[in-house]
């Protein structure tokens, strides 16, 4: 059903254009280079197309694709869903820079806009990426669910407490979006296919914080005791550098490195 | 032809269809997730505020409990809502609460002592009590009595949709992700799956299933401005429309949430206003309890939305360069509770306004934000008219809202609904009668209908411009089908849109790029998509009376005498232009809760000729039962409606259970709670 080979989106260098002076003003033109391909068809060759549209006020990524898609080409791909920034599917390359596309507002980065896919990722068309059949393999490796007692869950019962500022700090943890943007930045994941990024330590940096998550450090280290897992990692923190979220990578990456250790060496 | 088989097949994969899946799957059913995107990208996500759920933890939640939990919410319907289903569902948000608390969701906790809050403009110190420290908390939302709507800062649906998700990885249940059911497969009674394009390849294949499952979100893109995400457009209920079959309920009830930010329509919380925020017209004066002296900024949706409206055309919005608007002020709130508990809302402005609401106002204006209407089902879920066919959430009128929904209730529904209508489906497997027995041929018509439909659009040279259809249509129905209705309007629309639905039958493609293809997305869905609108439309057309969030200008008051009904659409065929109403009336003399007078809003309707007589029962079982379990079981039982896994009474620290928890080997807890026994 799936044609093959499937293509992954291809790493775009682009030599960041200097900075505008100042936002664009309303009515000034912007130009948007984006690049193009679609997999699914042979006669496709990857290229980058150059699209011009006018700048209006609060004018998004969101809003500019949008406009280009519905008056100058139908055919472009790119995934947004809740244009609002929470929901993680619009990551790109903007200017260099993995982001969300949905809440970058045009003013910021233009008048010269380019636009890629972000690498790593399987390519879907255009700008659209599949990060979703990667997730779910991490999360399957990683086992990165709350393993919980289910029989000595009582829906009837009062909740068991928790102290609030341990909730808090879950909190902070549990707020990735898995958009990606830290995958796409990861020096690691160039070299290693499988390794499991920011995204993936964070993730269990966020379980093992977790009282209700019943695994033990020696359990941990099982998924990411290794070189795809939190010793590949060169600390570069591209990662901690584009996530969109502002989550605390940089730390937990030290954090989990020390407790693995500290387990390895047991 | 590809035709795959499963057990379950549940299309979308938002809270309520992963929370069905799981169920089950649990219960021994092969279950497949079909999802427009990846999971944790759905809708569900952008709750933010909190899940309603009566767990009294809180000292301003102190004497919440199910009771004051199912008056809210059928005052907020303007009794439009069939009160077995709230009861059912009041009775298992706690339950719901407490699942996803062991699951993982890092609900925000009390902390005990005292701690500053702001109430009506003031601030105020409350003392949390000793025995609630570390419980979930809950917050102020607007309709309520009490504080009830548990959160995680204001990011409480990602946080659920985190957990449920993990679940669902954990349960090793498969989400096709990037599928989109184009038809439901049915012969007339029974529903048996559906035909799927990949929206990669753009293949067409077919699910066979015994049970089949719509948790397709609502569908907000009909309007040119709502909080909706971009693929909250409704196709879900309108393949249900599509089998002339099924029907869809209260289509004309259409939320609009007073808060989205100005102009862009995202979403900010009724956590904004019920942790305090309040709101300012152009001379930045509070005009809220001008209105609703009772309260204030925190009357239900339908009516602050309404009185924002009303006071801009007074002329007291603020002008801008994208028209008038209003202003929410939470800085009054405070830095650390911004930056902590409305974090959301922070970058929200941040990003997309570039302001900042520890120092400025924020530009509001009301715009769609839910659709209370959709899949009309029964308690279990089921269509009562196509069986096999279940839904959820947003995407079903089963029906709990009525013709408004509290904020706060729909995230709470979708896990509810989800757990309720999932052991149903379970229910409904088990039996043998309802294994899969469906000719091929039938599969194969279906499919090969579906694939000479898009072969049509994609060939056809027809002159019309999908995006063009969709955003008159967009227009028409934020212009003519908003806030305030008229007759005269809503005729204009139904008019204009039946127009363009002949149109859409002569779309045509600019681009003909194998594979996804977006244009041809576009295109289908606004097909689709006008139905839809004509259902709307033409059911706030034909309702000459003002409910919930449905007003006419032209019909100000409740007519319960003659509207306290259900409407319900079907669509006769391929040919039809509009669909085909009829109306369910509800029933005062089983109403635990019989109509009156919401406690805010408008004070003048129309009383039915029953409403007198069932309230004298009312009064009179009230008067003469104490306790209120039985006086509640008195009044309209409800209790054999839920699936047995999910009876029972729910603990609190005002009402504790005497003993600890004994499960016996079943896992069922033992009867001494249950409902059977006082």
């Amino acid at each position: 059903m799936r044609r093959t080979p499937i293509p992954v989106a291809p790493v775009m260098f682009v030599k960041p254009r200097r900075a505008p002076a100042g936002p664009v003003q309303a009515g000034q033109t912007l130009r948007l280079h984006v690049m193009r391909y679609n997999p699914a068809d042979p006669a496709s060759m990857p290229c980058v197309q150059t699209f011009e549209i006018e700048q209006s006020d609060g004018m998004t990524l969101f809003m500019a694709l949008s406009e280009i898609r519905e008056k100058q080409d139908p055919s472009l791909q790119f995934d947004f869903v809740c244009r609002a920034g929470i929901c993680g599917s619009c990551a790109m390359v903007v200017n260099g820079r993995p982001t969300l596309a949905c809440r970058t507002l045009t003013r910021d980065v233009g008048p010269e806009i380019t636009l890629a896919p972000l690498p790593f990722f399987e390519l879907i068309g255009d700008l659209s990426v599949d990060t979703g059949k990667w997730m779910r393999s991490l999360s399957e490796r990683l086992e990165a669910w709350c393993h919980v007692e289910e029989e000595k869950i009582d829906l009837r019962r009062i909740e068991a407490p928790m102290d609030p500022d341990l909730a808090d700090r879950i909190f902070e943890l549990d707020r990735c979006i898995e958009c990606g943007c830290c995958v796409a930045a990861c020096g690691t994941a160039r070299m290693r296919k499988d390794f499991v990024g920011a995204i993936g330590i964070n993730k269990i940096a966020r379980f093992r914080l977790d009282p209700r998550d019943t695994r033990s450090d020696a359990e941990f280290y099982e998924v990411v005791g290794d070189d795809d897992g939190i010793f590949g990692c060169m600390s570069l923190l591209g990662c901690e550098d584009v996530c969109p979220k502002d989550l605390p990578l940089q730390t937990q990456i030290a954090f989990i490195r020390r407790k693995m250790v500290r387990e390895g060496m047991s | 032809m590809n035709v795959f088989y499963t057990d379950v097949l549940v299309i979308g994969g938002g809270l309520a269809g992963q929370r069905m899946a799981i169920a089950a799957k649990r219960r021994g059913h092969d279950t497949v997730i079909l999802s427009l995107v990846p999971p944790k990208r759905s809708h569900s996500k952008a709750a933010q505020g909190g899940m309603q759920a009566s767990l009294g933890n809180v000292v301003k939640g102190q004497g919440d409990n199910e009771d004051v939990h199912f008056e809210d919410t059928v005052r907020g319907s303007d009794w439009g809502a069939d009160q077995d289903v709230v009861r059912m569902f009041v009775n298992t948000a706690p339950k719901a609460v407490r699942e996803l608390a062991a699951w993982g969701v890092p609900w925000s906790r009390v902390r005990k002592g005292d701690r500053q809050v702001v109430i009506n403009g003031q601030k105020v110190t409350i003392t949390e009590r000793d025995e609630a420290h570390g419980l979930v908390a809950q917050r102020d939302f607007g309709g309520t009595k009490k504080w009830r709507t548990c959160y995680v800062a204001d990011a409480t649906g990602h946080a659920m949709l985190q957990a449920v998700g993990d679940q669902v990885i954990a349960a090793q249940i498969p989400v096709r992700e990037r599928c989109e059911a184009l038809a439901l497969i049915h012969d007339g009674g029974r529903c048996h799956g559906a035909v799927v394009r990949d929206l990669v390849t753009g293949d067409l294949s077919a699910w066979i299933a015994k049970a089949t499952a719509l948790a397709t979100g609502g569908a907000g893109r009909l309007y040119r401005v709502t909080t909706n995400a971009v693929i909250c457009d409704g196709v879900g209920m309108a393949i249900a429309l599509e089998t002339g079959v099924a029907t869809l309920g209260n289509m004309e009830a259409v939320q609009f949430h007073p808060t989205p930010i100005f102009p862009a329509g995202i979403l900010l919380t009724e956590g904004c206003r019920g942790d305090g925020g309040l709101l300012l017209d152009a001379d930045h004066r509070r005009f809220m309890p001008d209105y609703e002296p009772e309260k204030k900024e925190l009357a239900s949706r339908d009516v602050v939305s309404r009185r924002m409206e009303e006071h801009i055309r007074k002329g007291k919005g603020a002008s801008s360069r994208f028209g008038e608007h209003l202003w929410l002020d939470i800085r009054l709130l405070g830095e650390k509770h911004i930056r902590q508990n409305l974090r959301e809302v922070w970058d929200i402005c941040h990003y997309f306004v570039g302001l900042d609401p520890v120092k400025d106002l924020i530009p509001v204006r009301p715009a769609q934000h839910y659709t209370m209407g959709g899949v009309r089902t029964n308690h279990t879920g089921e269509s009562p008219t196509l069986k096999g066919l279940f839904a959820a959430g947003e995407t079903a009128c089963w029906d709990m809202h009525g013709f408004n929904r509290l904020g706060g209730n729909s995230v709470a529904e979708t896990v509810v609904a989800g757990m309720i209508v999932g052991e149903y489906i379970a229910d409904f497997c088990d039996r043998a009668e309802n294994d899969v027995a469906i000719p091929i041929g039938v599969v194969r018509e279906f499919v090969r209908r579906e694939q000479a439909g898009l072969d049509a659009i994609a060939t056809g040279a027809g002159g019309e411009d999908a995006s063009a259809l969709k955003a008159r249509m967009q227009e028409i129905m934020s212009r003519n089908v908003g806030i305030f209705r008229t007759g005269k309007d809503l005729e204009q629309a139904v008019d204009e849109l039946q127009t363009l639905l002949a149109k859409s039958h002569r779309i045509g493609l600019r681009s003909s790029a194998p594979g996804a293809n977006p244009e041809l997305v576009t295109a289908y869905r606004t097909k689709k998509m006008l139905k839809l609108a004509l259902c709307v439309a033409h059911g706030a057309w034909m309702r000459t009376e003002s409910r919930g969030a449905h007003y006419r200008e032209d019909h100000p008051t409740r007519n319960d005498a003659q509207w306290l009904s259900r409407t319900l659409a079907s669509w006769s065929g391929d040919d039809a232009t509009l669909p085909t109403l009829r109306y369910e009336a509800l029933d005062v003399m089983r109403m635990e809760l019989p109509p009156g007078w919401r406690g805010y809003g408008a004070k003048d309707y129309t009383d039915h000729p029953d409403t007198a007589v069932r309230q004298a029962e009312v009064e009179v079982t009230k008067a003469r039962v104490d306790d209120r379990f039985a006086r509640q079981r008195a009044l309209m039982p409800y209790e054999h409606l839920l699936p047995k896994s999910l009876r029972g009474r729910n603990e609190r620290i005002d009402e504790r259970f005497p003993a600890p928890p004994t499960l016996p080997s079943d896992g069922l807890p033992e009867s001494e709670f249950s409902w059977e026994s006082e």
